[in-house]
């Protein structure tokens, strides 16, 4: 058997709904941010598949993963802190528990 | 290339460092204030300076500087420039970061001027974080158990929005092999119906761009976060939220969708009626939840839903006739624009009023027209702005989309907006009411500093021209959205 594109973009489908799963359902709030970082390697593996198997012959989609890679740790590093800076105020960070404002 | 073009971006990428820099060395923050401004000024006259001359793109066709990224760049730079005065107050009470509070509306800003500018999507995404997490920062700025928690809740979804968007760009580059949105339609038009039809990535694609685009602008079903966020960030970075992120999530749906998914036309026309149906579930959402509330900033989260409802009967416009009048694209630049004015005007009222009661309800506005005039004059003014009457800028912005929409057959639409727009009215004029013949909680007068004053003053002016001579503004938004035209 050999592997093709359509097993790289199933694999990222499962890991991107796995992700969504998480950060939909998940209470820890560092959880919820590791699942997402699970979306966005799910993106990268698309992005890399595409990349090889539709345009072998740019490198696009490798160039777009590496982007995101970039901009994910900054998005990781502000949600880390802002997650120290709810954990001095509440001493919690179950999503469940940080619930001051409601509708 | 020509990096000339670059500049403003690179000018206002420059002042915030300095500003961060200076920090450090002055001891009167007061002068951090005045750098900044100066730097929006700065990067505001290269801008106007290129203004009229063609369309050009420039750092490997990334950017374009055109009329319409232009226009959108005076404008966040004008949103910022109001914002930074009205946070002056504010801002000073803190003891620390007085600088990186400035520095980060400047990088943000920046985000959306690029946002407004990009034709790649990678330059998108880059852009749009650049934007957003600036803002994750400001608006968890004040440090308290609110400010935190909405702070984290708009990291967490907008996070996952963003991942979202990402996979709606990677199904798009998989059909079409390109980044580059003039690119992406060249390749779609080359496409036969039925072999986009049978291989359905790019209707996944297209989906998924308009949920992640659409959490910028808090459109349906991506907007549980407006409420919170709004009540929890410090004032003036709500009143920046809601017209900058919110300005710049329509820049880049209109330069995407119009260039990149415009033609062929059966697929504008089925994006058009997404746009339509969440404009209506989005109004009237908006503006049903926002009758019972009793926070005002909460009250105007609500009501920037359905002011996204409204922006969204545009797109709609755009998607049922993208070739033919630009009556959708420009009414969408020109509401922006008028909506811009007249939040910040409301925002920076209610900054100065919460300074001195040191509260958000409304029923402690109570008899505020007594206490200071001039505030309640100026917030009622903007309140029936964004009601839409005259003669308030409001009620041209809806006029234009609204005959947009009508010219292409949205009547069904254009009622329900109508409809929506008289529920607003009651909860819009319970404020002014209360403000007006309620009796004063106590006999203290409210102070306002001087730049809240030039803010209200400026914003109040703007609102009041844009309604009574609307044909300058709208002849530059016209010009703007021409760029749009194949």
């Amino acid at each position: 058997m050999s592997v093709g594109l359509e097993h790289y973009l199933v694999l990222s489908a499962v890991l991107f709904s796995i992700g969504l799963y998480g950060a939909l359902a998940k209470k820890n709030a560092v959880v919820i941010l590791m699942c997402i970082e699970i979306m966005l390697n799910a993106v990268n593996i698309a992005m890399v598949a595409f990349s090889r198997y539709i345009v072998p012959t740019v490198l696009t989609g490798q160039i777009f993963a590496i982007f995101i890679i970039v901009v994910a740790a900054a998005e990781a590093a502000v949600g880390l802190a802002i997650v120290i800076s709810i954990y001095r105020n509440r001493e919690t960070i179950e999503s469940t528990d940080i619930d001051l404002m409601k509708w | 290339m020509n990096l000339g073009l670059f500049i403003p971006e690179l000018c206002l990428a420059s002042f915030a460092i300095a500003v961060i820099l200076l920090d450090l060395i002055v001891q009167r923050k007061g002068y951090l204030v005045l750098v900044s401004l100066v730097g929006l000024l700065v990067s505001a006259g290269f801008t106007i300076a290129m203004w009229g001359d063609g369309p050009e793109a420039i750092l490997g066709d990334m950017l374009a500087v055109d009329s319409f990224a232009l226009f959108f760049k005076l404008l966040f730079l004008g949103i910022a420039a109001l914002v930074i005065l009205s946070s002056v107050d504010y801002a000073s009470k803190m003891e620390r970061f007085q600088g990186e509070f400035y520095a980060l509306i400047l990088l943000s800003s920046l985000g959306m001027m690029l946002m407004a500018a990009t034709t790649d999507l990678i330059a998108i995404y880059i852009a749009l974080d650049l934007a957003s997490i600036s803002l994750y920062i400001l608006v968890g700025f004040l440090k308290d158990a609110k400010s935190t928690e909405s702070s984290l809740k708009y990291l967490l979804l907008g996070a996952v929005s963003s991942a979202v968007l990402l996979y709606g760009m990677a199904m798009v580059f998989g059909v079409t092999g390109k980044t580059q949105v003039a690119d992406i339609a060249t390749a779609l038009q080359s496409m036969s119906i039925s072999g986009i039809l049978d291989n359905p990535a790019l209707l996944v694609g297209i989906v998924f761009l308009i949920g992640g685009f659409g959490f910028k602008i808090a459109a349906i079903p991506f907007h549980m976060w407006v409420p919170d966020v709004y009540e929890g960030a410090p004032t003036p970075i709500t009143a920046y939220l809601s017209v900058g992120s919110k300005a710049a999530g329509f820049a880049v749906i209109l330069r995407v969708f119009y260039s990149a998914f415009g033609m062929p036309e059966w697929l504008s026309l089925n994006w058009g009626a997404v746009f339509a149906v969440l404009a209506a579930i989005g109004m009237t959402v908006g503006n049903i939840t926002a009758l019972p509330q009793t926070n005002i900033k909460r009250m105007l989260g609500y009501s920037s839903i359905a002011q996204a409802g409204y922006l969204m009967v545009g797109l709609a416009t755009m998607g049922m006739a993208p070739a033919g009048n630009l009556l959708g694209q420009s009414s969408i630049l020109f509401f922006l624009a008028g909506y811009a004015l007249a939040n910040l005007g409301a925002f920076s009222a209610i900054i100065a009023i919460s300074n001195k009661i040191d509260s958000d309800l409304i029923q402690d506005y109570s008899g505020m027209i007594k206490r200071a005039p001039w505030l309640a004059l100026a917030l009622s003014l903007c309140l029936i702005s964004l009601i839409g009457m005259p003669p308030a800028a409001g009620f041209m912005a809806k006029f234009y989309v609204f005959s947009g929409a009508v010219q292409h057959g949205l009547l069904w639409l254009i009622i329900i907006a109508v409809i929506n727009s008289v529920i607003s009215a009651y909860y819009y004029l319970r404020v002014v009411k209360v403000m007006w013949f309620g009796e004063p909680s106590s006999e203290e007068k409210v102070p306002s500093s001087a730049a809240l004053k030039l803010v209200l003053f400026l914003s109040c002016l703007g609102v009041l021209l844009l309604g009574i001579i609307p044909g300058y503004v709208m002849k530059l938004a016209e010009t703007a959205a021409n760029m749009f035209r194949f």
